[in-house]
């Protein structure tokens, strides 16, 4: 059964949900407790699972990210929670060197059956350290699986996805979305990893897209309509693996490329997508692909230069009428 | 006598095992046909026995670069280990880890990594996930004096004594970080007191001294599986041979710049030989008996090489097999 519901209470739900149904579920991070670091996205976890299985932690994002991978090493399926990317920097051991190699190095005999949860929280004047998102830092690394649901329905069935999954996922959301309101069952379901979905049909651009910018782009379309253009909305779900399969069916239908990420421009996820339509679908592109993206900058505190800098659907609206023209 | 004949028997066949097993190592190294860096406990014996032999099979056990003695004396297999360190499919890690990743999760060798305290907050999840579990079982994390210099072990010393897990912090100081002698890495030699601030039981022992090591480890897994852990323990040891290969200065890299004399003192206390002598002073054995441990042993090691290099190497198609757990 279908209905309405939030982003952050769709991904409390999938907790709830997969927590009742397996005990070797655990959630453990700074903040667990505190909707001040986590929203509602924890909440009446503790008071139905107990501080044994909802761990609030000391600031220690380093061991507490590899205890969790350790845990998993053991049998069980944590998630670890890191209420700000920004700080998952200090675990990049165990989730680089340790997590997203092990199955490789031990010849597949052991795994790291884990998700690594990482908030966005940007905007607000919180400048160059509470801003960051490291999607494209992750997926570079072989062994990780990166998801980054837009909607109610993918927050909670990727979450549920990436819990099942039998390898480290890095499940990123962003608190902008957290009030949302969306369809989702009542009940579980997955939603495959690696899997995109097309958010809009649409015949003159593939806006090839993610996240927050999903919305921006369904904005965009609302508006780019009016002037007749149509935009198809891809929004991939997953950064890694990637729905190549998808991304090929939609350039070939329409030929024009625009790409909306939430990370940086360079060697990011815009430029992997551009790399990878370029290498095996050239002969359809009408135009050079487009790239919209943060500029190589670090977040800036100052509202007037924070307004720049975070992309909207106003530069889709542009940049989709530059590739209609000529 | 507080100990059985066999129990004796048995650490010190253990211990000569290893050794046998990584002296048998180097000329194939020194000849190119071992091609991956392989870091010899030669010397070291005392602590991976001591250790775990006062270990259950269940309880698990995390080690570094230097695992060879620790995976053997928790009881991994030694045609395995040696057809891992010829990159062979038949390996304990199918020739995708080397000699610096083993594992046996059968008997909780849940794994071994080189970057210096990488394991440790694994085997701090490790002992979390019994702990959540309501089981007994130990984890032993193995790391060297090197690792007191990475945070993760104030941040796992921290998170341990807090949750009081049953972890055992095993500290193999063999006075050198690879070429950096400790007493220019550290103000004082002290590492055992590192866990005292966190109410840590924390001791420091002769890691040359089987019987000492296994004294202090059963007392420690006593303690831990009373719900009274963590422990930390010092173990004082040396290495024989170099930081890599067999000796850095046969290999004329000269990155191991320790005195003669100091490799000659250290031999005088060479752990094998003194338990030896020691079993043959309480006529525990006989000079027949030692030869024919002696036998039995290279019969073993002969056959795990002839196992390892007529095994298979790993099929190029399956280069990336195991990235993922399918």
């Amino acid at each position: 059964m279908s209905r309405k519901i939030s982003y952050s209470s769709a991904i409390n739900e999938a907790l709830h949900q997969m927590m009742l149904t397996d005990e070797r579920i655990f959630l453990i991070g700074q903040g667990v407790k505190s909707p001040w670091y986590v929203g509602n996205t924890c909440k009446g976890l503790l008071e139905r699972f107990g501080p044994e299985r909802v761990i609030d932690t000391p600031v220690s994002e380093n061991a507490i990210t590899g205890a969790a991978a350790g845990a998993a090493v053991a049998g069980m399926r944590p998630v670890v929670v890191h209420p700000r990317m920004d700080f998952m920097l200090y675990a990049m051991d165990p989730i680089i060197n340790q997590a997203a190699n092990w199955s490789y190095m031990f010849g597949g005999r052991l795994n790291v059956p884990i998700v690594i949860w990482g908030i966005i929280n940007r905007g607000g004047e919180q400048a160059a350290q509470h801003s960051q998102v490291f999607h494209a830092l992750f997926s570079h690394i072989p062994g990780l699986k990166v998801v980054m649901p837009a909607t109610p329905y993918d927050a909670k069935g990727l979450m549920i996805s990436a819990i099942k999954d039998n390898n480290p996922v890095i499940f990123i959301d962003d608190r902008r979305l957290y009030g949302i309101e969306g369809e989702a069952p009542k009940e579980i379901y997955s939603v495959p990893l690696g899997k995109g979905v097309i958010r809009r049909e649409g015949s003159d651009i593939s806006v090839i897209t993610i996240s927050y910018m999903v919305g921006e782009a369904d904005k965009a379309a609302k508006h780019l309509v009016k002037e007749g253009i149509e935009i198809e909305i891809i929004d991939l779900r997953t950064t890694k693996p990637l729905d190549r399969s998808l991304l090929l069916k939609s350039v070939r239908k329409t030929g024009r490329v625009l790409i909306a990420d939430v990370g940086w421009l360079s060697y990011g996820l815009s430029a992997e997508i551009s790399a990878f339509v370029s290498e095996n679908a050239f002969r359809f592109l009408k135009k050079p692909i487009k790239r919209i993206a943060l500029v190589d900058s670090p977040a800036p505190a100052s509202s007037v230069l924070e307004k720049r800098y975070y992309p909207n659907y106003l530069n889709i609206i542009r940049t989709a009428k530059e590739l209609m023209r000529g | 006598m507080r100990y059985t004949k066999e129990f004796l028997i048995r650490l010190y066949r253990t211990m000569l095992r290893i050794r046998m097993c990584e002296e048998s190592l180097v000329e194939p190294i020194l000849k190119g046909e071992i091609k991956c860096p392989v870091h010899l406990c030669t010397g070291q014996e005392a602590v991976a026995v001591g250790v775990c032999i006062a270990l259950d099979k269940k309880d698990y056990i995390f080690s570094t670069h230097r695992s060879h003695g620790h995976y053997l004396a928790k009881g991994g297999s030694m045609r395995e280990l040696v057809a891992e360190i010829y990159g062979k499919t038949t390996g304990c890690s199918k020739g995708r880890g080397g000699s610096m990743h083993v594992c046996a999760p059968e008997i909780g060798v849940l794994g071994a990594a080189p970057i210096v305290g990488g394991t440790i907050s694994l085997a701090l999840g490790c002992a979390l996930s019994s702990k959540i579990r309501r089981q007994k079982n130990v984890t032993v994390s193995f790391f060297g004096d090197g690792a007191a210099g990475e945070g993760v072990l104030y941040e796992s010393l921290n998170f341990s004594a807090l949750k009081r897990l049953p972890l055992i912090f095993a500290c193999e100081n063999n006075l050198y970080s690879t070429h950096m002698p400790i007493k220019e890495c550290r103000p004082k030699s002290n590492i055992f007191e590192v866990g005292i601030p966190f109410g840590i039981l924390s001791f420091r022992v002769d890691g040359n001294d089987v019987l000492k090591v296994y004294e202090i480890t059963k007392e420690a897994v006593r303690v831990c599986r009373n719900d009274k852990g963590p422990v930390f323990i010092e173990f004082m040891t040396y290495r024989l041979r170099g930081h890599v290969g067999p000796d850095d200065n046969i290999q004329g890299l000269h990155t191991d710049i320790r005195s003669k004399e100091e490799i000659e003192k250290w031999k005088k206390r060479d752990p094998i030989k003194n338990f030896e002598k020691t079993l043959l002073k309480d006529r525990i054995l006989k000079k027949e008996d030692l030869e024919k441990i002696r036998q039995d042993i290279e019969e073993e090691v002969k056959e795990a090489f002839t196992f390892a290099k007529r095994s298979p190497y790993p099929k190029i198609k399956d280069l990336r097999k195991y990235v993922f757990d399918e």
